[in-house]
């Protein structure tokens, strides 16, 4: 069983809620007893999926929620816009492909820093990706 | 927005990232930095990132950008203090920070733009020209 501790939402307009998402995200990780290196990559995805909400999907919101598995205990964050969506989800997640003239490893490389990744999206009906990180 | 300090030491312009940067913040950093390597004609740029718990791929680019550009303007970065988790977080992000050198801190910073300046041969001027014939 999963219960879920309050969730608490930035909404994502302008460039310095990508730095609140930040530091929401840093908050609840220490709080929720993840290791220094997993406080580091849970931010770090974080703030590439943030970026992304508002660069690609032209602003939205993030949802951060500490879930507990009965066993250990994570932190969820759900990242939504009403953007254009992805039309080619395979191409958007490979390493250096990028619409936006960016290094392109912000979908990639978020995915791999987390223990899990979850995208639903499709052209013309936003897109909603949920990022898991359990405590070790 | 938040501006970030760029302090001229000796030769070399140092700047200390003390904030949680946005990114119009990094994108004016990056212009200011070209703008006083130009005025002040120094060669060597150290950007101390002790302070910043993340690297995400933005900053990341905004560091191998300022490399490029100081390289192209005769001067050469390197990036000091960045942290053991950073280090961690940004290999596996699948940032390689191409071009850039980096030091353990400041101090071995400074240590390693002056060896690499006094490596550099000297410019083959008019003397050097015609100590060769």
């Amino acid at each position: 069983m999963t219960t879920d501790v309050g969730p608490q939402m930035v909404t994502i307009a302008a460039d310095e809620d990508v730095v609140r998402v930040r530091q929401l995200v840093r908050i609840v990780a220490v709080g929720a007893k993840l290791s220094l290196v997993d406080q580091t990559k849970l931010v770090t995805a974080a703030s590439e999926l943030a970026r992304n909400t508002l660069v690609y999907g032209g602003g939205g919101g993030a949802e951060v929620t500490v879930v507990d598995s009965g066993r250990r205990t994570g932190i969820r964050i759900v990242f939504a816009d009403d953007g254009p969506g992805i039309a080619d989800l395979d191409l958007a997640l490979t390493d250096g492909y990028t619409t936006g003239g960016g290094l392109g490893l912000g979908l990639s490389g978020a995915r791999r820093l987390v223990d899990e990744f979850e995208i639903d999206t499709a052209a013309g009906r936003g897109t909603r990706i949920t990022i898991t990180k359990w405590a070790r | 927005m938040e501006r970030v300090p760029v302090l001229k030491i000796g030769d070399i312009l140092l700047v200390s990232i003390q904030v949680d940067m946005q990114d119009q913040t990094a994108l004016a950093l990056q212009e200011d930095l070209s703008d006083r390597i130009v005025a002040t004609g120094c060669h060597g740029v150290i950007i101390d990132i002790t302070a910043l718990d993340i690297v995400d791929s933005f900053v990341g680019r905004m560091l191998s950008s300022i490399a490029a550009i100081s390289r192209v303007l005769d001067a050469e970065t390197v990036v000091v203090g960045m942290r053991p988790a950073v280090a961690i977080t940004l290999v596996e992000l699948g940032l390689s920070l191409d071009g850039i050198r980096t030091a353990l801190n400041v101090e071995l910073g400074m240590e390693l733009l002056a060896r690499s300046r006094a490596d550099e041969p000297e410019d083959l001027g008019i003397d050097g020209l015609s100590a060769t014939t």
